[in-house]
């Protein structure tokens, strides 16, 4: 009885793992470093987040907790509600019908699925972005923040990897 | 056989359900972003409270997670200042040789400022109350140029409260939660500070662009500015006092100024938050009645200090 009630708690931690990556993700991408320029260039981590695991456990990462925490991005960034939550909500929907395309295959294509992945949630930001603000943003300091994305993703998907051997298992039931 | 079949379409069924559910759930939400995105342009104050709300419900973890950055910057300070220990004792030494001078002729100046003062019956400015506040996040990001800090409401921080460095101006408070605000950066987009050519004595506005280095606006256009001059606030607009340094013209072009602001944002680990309120500009209610009983006819109004 208690065996089940313990195997049940760690169940659901197990389960909100992921979730929980995501929300840390967007903690450590605003954090104030001492780099010149970095804030405006800095990585866009949680997408990061949202691509490895709606590939890896899409069952863990359900459309609903996705726009959550873009809502929770937009609340610490200051943006109006729902930019970031779009972004994430579209990155989901497009990574969910590509991932039969992804699992199982080398780490390159993993990282070459990102790739495309990150220009267009990045311009598809600047753009939205520009539009609320109701003037033509920089796109220089976006096309570096693109590029840092895509080369800084590797280390994420790493730590997720990790993360997900240690903590969440491998194949979610899909 | 028949119920073979019933529960085949059954089946059959919550297939093309399930699809239609999910498709559903994503315009829902797809919907609800661009509502929510056109209710905050609006500006309703109900999404900014829920903001307000959960940016300050979140502030001790934005403060537990910068500790280790922090730690990190002061340890390599102190290693680079080890390094550097003795090029920098060569160049206090020197600055402070330059500093005693400046010492003695300060020294004189306020004798002389006393007497003038004295003479004019003026009255002096109230030094503004400032609160000395963590920066616990860079929301910067390329869009929105904004800090957050660990000082809120309970602090006595108020939102348009002028916030700057040792340096000078970083921006202004935004949003005021209960232990957290959020900071507006000069850079931003939104910013607007008006200011003096501290060479020419030009009004000016320094107007953030989303870059690191905001534009001066609004200067005549016959005014001998150039690069190297330094900007300083003006205290129009009763946000900023007065003289604080803003950063100095690093190029002047015919179609723009641009300004190399005084504070490297990355550097910054701190920041104060001046309270130049109504209670800033006030003279002291005593001193009001003498003033007006003893002046015999109205004679200009001395300016105030820069």
């Amino acid at each position: 009885m208690s065996e089940g009630g313990v195997g049940s708690i760690a169940d659901v931690a197990r389960r909100i793992v992921p979730g929980f990556t995501l929300v840390l993700l967007v903690f450590l991408a605003h954090l104030h470093l001492p780099i010149p320029f970095y804030a405006e260039i800095a990585p866009a981590l949680p997408l990061m987040g949202v691509y490895y695991w709606v590939v890896f456990r899409p069952d863990l990462m359900p459309r609903v907790l996705v726009f959550m925490v873009g809502l929770f991005q937009d609340a610490l960034i200051g943006a109006p509600f729902g930019l970031t939550a779009l972004i994430f909500l579209l990155t989901h929907a497009f990574v969910l019908s590509q991932r039969r395309f992804l699992v199982g295959k080398p780490f390159w294509i993993f990282w070459a699925g990102f790739a495309i992945v990150a220009p267009v949630a990045g311009t598809l930001t600047w753009m939205l972005a520009s539009a609320l603000r109701g003037a033509i943003l920089p796109s220089d300091v976006v096309l570096a923040s693109i590029v840092l994305t895509v080369f800084v993703f590797p280390i994420v998907a790493w730590c997720l990897l990790r993360t997900q051997r240690w903590l969440v298992g491998a194949a979610g039931p899909v | 056989m028949a119920k073979r079949n019933a529960s085949m379409s059954v089946a059959g069924l919550a297939g093309p359900v399930r699809v239609w559910a999910q498709r559903f759930a994503f315009l829902a939400l797809f919907a609800l972003a661009f509502a929510l995105m056109l209710l905050s342009k609006a500006e309703t104050g109900a999404l900014e409270r829920a903001r307000v709300v959960i940016v300050d419900s979140v502030a001790p973890v934005l403060n537990t997670l910068s500790r280790p950055v922090e730690a990190g910057r002061e340890v390599s300070a102190t290693v680079r200042k080890f390094f550097l220990v003795h090029a920098e004792n060569e160049r206090l030494r020197a600055e402070n040789e330059r500093l005693l001078r400046w010492m003695q002729s300060a020294r004189q100046l306020a004798v002389e400022n006393a007497t003038l003062r004295a003479q004019l019956e003026y009255v002096p400015e109230v030094a503004p109350r400032a609160v000395t506040a963590r920066i616990i996040a860079d929301t910067g990001g390329s869009f929105f140029h904004s800090l957050l800090i660990n000082a809120g409401s309970r602090h006595l921080v108020q939102r348009g409260q002028a916030v700057v460095s040792q340096a000078g101006v970083v921006g202004r408070v935004a949003e005021v939660g209960d232990r957290s605000a959020r900071v507006l950066l000069l850079t931003d987009i939104n910013s607007r500070i008006p200011a003096l050519v501290e060479s020419t004595g030009d009004r000016v506005i320094v107007t953030g662009n989303n870059t690191p280095w905001p534009s001066v606006t609004y200067l005549a256009s016959n005014s001998p500015v150039s690069s190297g001059d330094r900007l300083v606030t003006s205290g129009h607009g009763g946000v900023f006092p007065p003289g604080l340094p803003i950063g100095t013209i690093s190029e002047v072009t015919e179609t723009r100024i641009v300004l190399q602001p005084a504070v490297e944002i990355a550097r910054l680990s701190e920041a104060r938050i001046l309270d130049y309120g109504v209670e800033g500009i006030l003279p002291p209610p005593e001193k009001v009645p003498a003033v007006e009983a003893r002046k015999p006819a109205p004679s200009p109004e001395p300016e105030p200090t820069q």
